[in-house]
């Protein structure tokens, strides 16, 4: 079993876009939105849910007014100034440590668990898509990404699927980190400006840090060649190689609004024909050693 | 003037915006970077830094001499960042948020607080324009408490610019809350309008004024603005897609030194957003 998972560092250089062209050409594979903070994949894939399940990401404090008497302990006791003069907690700031549940001398605080979001089992036309939608404001994403990987690979061990094609989230922080771990292979998508290379650096220093795998995949390469040229260089000399340019072409956004992946999408030719490519070299980048291969045991 | 430039979706102007208002404003304003996973204010900005201060958050240190293996601290832990099992501690520091719980329960005082580095903020300056920019370190999970550090530090006499990091969920919120004005950029596409969704049911959450940037403004279909209509959300400003634009942002070259005209675009902006502010003052005030 193989996962795939495409991040970027920089949000918006075509991450989502391009997993969806991946999710048409590759064959029996299992598909896994872990961008649960701003999913987009679904706009693209159209899944049918099939079964939707609640994400439970912790417990808040709540003070009982009847139970409370007013000694304000909580208050100096919480250090994510969550609590207010009157004594309401902000549910928002509360980071769900407890502290003041467990230290309040009459026991005044209530911890209700959260509903932070929902996870999918879906099908799409090009096959399964396990997704999720964080709530607002909410905390936890990585845990999120961590349960939508883990059900994803679930489903290929059942169905005895050999891929996993992931969507990644942007950034470097916590839910990417859950993102990227035990992953066969990261394909990092940058586009040839200075933003794009300062943020594939770091990146880059997290795929090492985490001992993961990469390959360079850079979109809208024409907008500035001579970046893009400076970028795969950089890349390669940390033993990333790149597997393809694409350049910038706007029949992207015309197969989007159309809900279509781009080997959907009319008048495409040159682009599929790229992509093809790319999508080979992949599969080729991806480890032969079994160890490197996934298994459930990393999620228990 | 506390004012945050936001999006639900990456990569959709936030940080040319940020940077482009803020040298418009020149030294009436301080720009905050807080998108501390990938910071970009400072390849635009191209600042002097006076200062790099690391930044760390509590973490709990165990004396065994002094540990009775009692196990109060692993119960109260609420995020597995500690567990006693026999005659051993076990702390795991990237787990743990700082909430000193563990500490404050421990009856023979073995634990103490020590520190994990979370990353560093930079303070430097452009031609009067203040600039702070946190920076996470690579590993580290957490960044809201790093962003929280960086608005601790910003002066309170100046327009506060902050450029925010993607998304809608904590760190997000962590760089909005408490600023009297947000603006979110987007690109009339269907992922930019449905991540323009959520970060507009984030704003609201918060129940602060908001205007939209719309860029590329020319790309996709007009959707965004038919939902900017339907739900009173003011348009401030468009920029159309020019590759000139497109390429000056490869070279990271701000609009407004490069270009003319974009100076007086970008004070009108200043204008527009700070118009929006006063009459949400005044509303909640009637």
């Amino acid at each position: 079993m193989h996962e795939i998972v495409i991040i970027s560092g920089k949000g918006g250089t075509g991450k989502t876009t391009l997993t969806a062209a991946f999710c048409a050409l590759a064959a029996d594979a299992v598909f896994c939105d872990a961008d649960v903070d701003a999913a987009d994949l679904h706009l693209l894939l159209q899944p049918t849910i099939k079964e939707q399940h609640e994400f439970i990401g912790g417990s808040k404090a709540v003070i009982v007014a009847e139970r409370c008497n007013q000694c304000g302990v909580c208050r100096g006791l919480c250090r994510f100034a969550a609590i207010s003069a009157e004594l309401v907690v902000d549910q928002i700031l509360c980071e769900g440590c407890g502290v003041c549940v467990d230290l309040c001398p009459e026991k005044a605080i209530d911890f209700p668990e959260q509903l932070c979001g929902h996870w999918f089992h879906s099908n799409t036309r090009f096959g399964p898509l396990v997704h999720a939608r964080l709530g607002i404001a909410e905390e936890n994403s990585g845990r999120l990404v961590h349960l939508v990987r883990k059900e994803a690979l679930q489903l290929a061990e059942e169905e005895n699927k050999k891929l996993i094609i992931t969507d990644g989230p942007p950034g470097i922080g916590c839910p990417v980190i859950a993102a990227i771990g035990g992953a066969s292979l990261l394909l990092v998508v940058v586009e040839p400006t200075l933003s794009g290379r300062h943020d594939l650096e770091r990146v880059l220093d997290l795929a090492a840090h985490f001992k993961v795998p990469a390959r360079l995949l850079i979109n809208k390469y024409d907008l500035n060649a001579d970046m893009a040229q400076a970028i795969e260089a950089a890349a390669s000399e940390r033993d990333v190689l790149c597997v393809g340019r694409i350049p910038f072409d706007p029949v992207f956004t015309r197969a989007m609004v159309q809900g279509q992946t781009i080997f959907e999408y009319a008048g495409a030719e040159e682009r599929q024909q790229e992509l093809r490519t790319i999508w080979t070299r992949v599969l080729a980048a991806l480890p032969k050693d079994s160890e490197q291969c996934l298994t459930l045991k990393m999620y228990t | 003037m506390k004012l945050c430039i936001a999006s639900g979706k990456g990569g959709t102007g936030k940080t040319t915006i940020a940077v482009n208002l803020a040298l418009a404003l020149g030294e009436r304003a301080e720009l905050l970077d807080c998108d501390v996973e990938e910071p970009n204010a400072h390849i635009f900005l191209r600042p002097e830094i006076t200062d790099t201060k690391e930044i760390d958050t509590q973490i709990p240190l165990v004396d065994l001499s002094l540990c009775t293996f009692c196990g109060q601290c692993a119960q109260i832990c609420r995020f597995s960042a500690i567990t006693v099992v026999a005659k051993k501690v076990l702390i795991f520091q990237d787990l743990c948020h700082s909430c000193g719980g563990c500490t404050l329960v421990c009856p023979t005082g073995a634990l103490s607080e020590g520190k994990r580095q979370l990353g560093e903020v930079s303070t430097g300056h452009k031609n009067g324009l203040s600039f702070l920019s946190g920076r996470m370190r690579i590993g580290e999970t957490m960044a809201p408490p790093l962003i929280r550090q960086v608005r601790a530090q910003a002066d309170s006499r100046k327009i506060t610019i902050i450029d925010a990091p993607p998304g809608t969920s904590c760190p997000v919120i962590a760089a909005m809350s408490g600023v009297d004005c947000i603006v979110l950029v987007t690109e009339p596409t269907p992922f930019g309008l449905h991540d323009l969704k959520l970060a507009v049911e984030a704003v609201r959450l918060l129940d602060i004024p908001c205007g939209l940037v719309i860029n590329r403004a020319d790309i996709g279909t007009d959707e965004v603005y038919r939902y900017a209509q339907q739900e009173n959300l003011p348009v401030l400003l468009s920029i159309p897609f020019d590759r000139r634009i497109a390429e000056l942002y490869s070279e990271g070259k701000p609009l407004v030194e490069a270009l003319p005209g974009w100076r007086e675009t970008f004070l009108q902006l200043y204008e527009d957003i700070d118009q929006l502010t006063q009459a949400h003052k005044e509303k909640v005030h009637a």
